[in-house]
């Protein structure tokens, strides 16, 4: 019964070629280093599940925001373990996304025919540290303030386009209303789309061009 | 190994990460669930005397709307609704104190003084000066709030929840 269902789904959208394709290719012997992208791509799905419950309840104004959370943490059902995960997953994610770069590094995987590969991971990178800053102000309590302020006073610390630079992110020139409603659309919808189609174009690299073996002596 | 009769790297690796993602699923789908539900299952009371005035303060024979506001906490916020009660003094002691919540689907009905009915903007929907059913989609009469009068004032009594 399921097989034919299967079958009759397989011969329409070509299921099995896409399996073939994308999970059923040849590797390298390899480490558990190379689980690093996967763990990232793991942390990015569960941080998107976890985020969009956030959404539910979470409201982006300086009214509403600190007061949303604590329902969150005391008025809903296991709102202290969404948000907990989504709290632990961020910090987690920087983390193995760094140590994803450094294994590639270190293993001299960015070289040809990977260059592109590694350029798209730089977005990434970068996307997942934005995604933090951003985040970091959400809960808009006395330590996201002031880690907004200082965050983005190192922005206006730049020659000459600093002060600009630092207007854009606040909104203004200080912290306001503006500041978390940007924030927090750059949070949820601008880095995502960003991380989401970069992660696409990464992972197509990846399938196309195949995983780089540990380097040996001679390498 | 095409006999042996252990299973092999394959297969206990497809067990494995099936094993795991669905016991990830369930740590993060069931309370995702009751996170999601929570606010609808928690009704809250409310059963109070509104107090609306001396009742010579109504005019006979023509229903006049009084409004009331009720707080309740929802969520992180304290949220303020109104609501409305047709006052209808008849002859003599004739009282009636109607909602003004259209049974259909729940716009605020108005008193039309010369068709001398209630009708909805919404749909359409009439109902008489004793919120009886005239013509619509309405299921069932204007609701009634229970009411009494202590020293000439009036009084209804609103429940919810």
């Amino acid at each position: 019964m399921f097989q034919k269902i299967f079958a009759w789904l397989d011969e329409r959208l070509g299921l099995t070629t896409i399996y073939e394709v994308t999970l059923d290719r040849k590797v390298p012997k390899v480490n558990w280093f190379f689980t690093l992208g996967s763990a990232s791509l793991f942390l990015f799905v569960l941080q998107g599940v976890t985020g969009m419950l956030l959404t539910i309840y979470y409201v982006p104004s300086p009214d509403h925001a600190y007061d949303s959370i604590q329902y969150i943490m005391n008025g809903v059902a296991f709102g202290w373990l969404v948000r907990g995960i989504h709290h632990w997953g961020a910090s987690l994610m920087v983390l193995v996304v760094f140590f994803h770069m450094l294994r590639t590094f270190f293993f001299g995987a960015y070289k040809y025919p990977r260059e592109f590969t590694w350029v798209t991971g730089v977005v990434l990178l970068l996307a997942t540290l934005g995604m933090g800053f951003t985040g970091y102000l959400l809960p808009w309590n006395q330590k996201a303030y002031w880690a907004t302020t200082v965050g983005t006073a190192i922005a206006g610390s730049v020659p000459f386009v600093g002060k600009f630079i630092e207007q854009v992110l606040r909104g203004g020139s200080g912290l306001s209303a503006v500041t978390l409603a940007r924030f927090f659309s750059a949070h949820i919808w601008w880095l995502p789309a960003i991380l989401a189609a970069v992660i696409g174009i990464h992972l197509y690299m990846v399938i196309r061009l195949g995983i780089s073996a540990v380097p040996t002596e001679e390498d | 190994m095409p006999d042996s009769p252990h299973m092999n790297r394959r297969e206990f690796v497809t067990i494995v990460t099936a094993a795991v993602g669905t016991a990830i699923g369930v740590v993060v789908g069931l309370p995702a669930i009751g996170y999601i539900l929570t606010p609808a299952t928690k009704t809250q009371e409310s059963d109070a005397w509104i107090p609306l005035g001396p009742l010579e303060n109504y005019p006979v024979g023509v229903p006049t709307l009084m409004s009331f506001a009720r707080t309740k906490v929802n969520g992180w916020e304290k949220t303020a609704n109104s609501y409305g009660v047709f006052v209808i003094r008849g002859e003599g002691d004739q009282l009636k104190t109607l909602s003004n919540v259209c049974t259909h689907l729940s716009c605020r009905v108005n008193w039309d003084d010369a068709a001398k009915e209630f009708k909805c903007p919404c749909h359409d929907a009439a109902f008489d000066i004793n919120g009886g059913i005239i013509k619509g989609p309405q299921p069932r009469p204007l609701d009634g709030y229970e009411f009494k009068i202590e020293e000439g004032n009036l009084l209804i009594h609103f429940v919810e929840g």
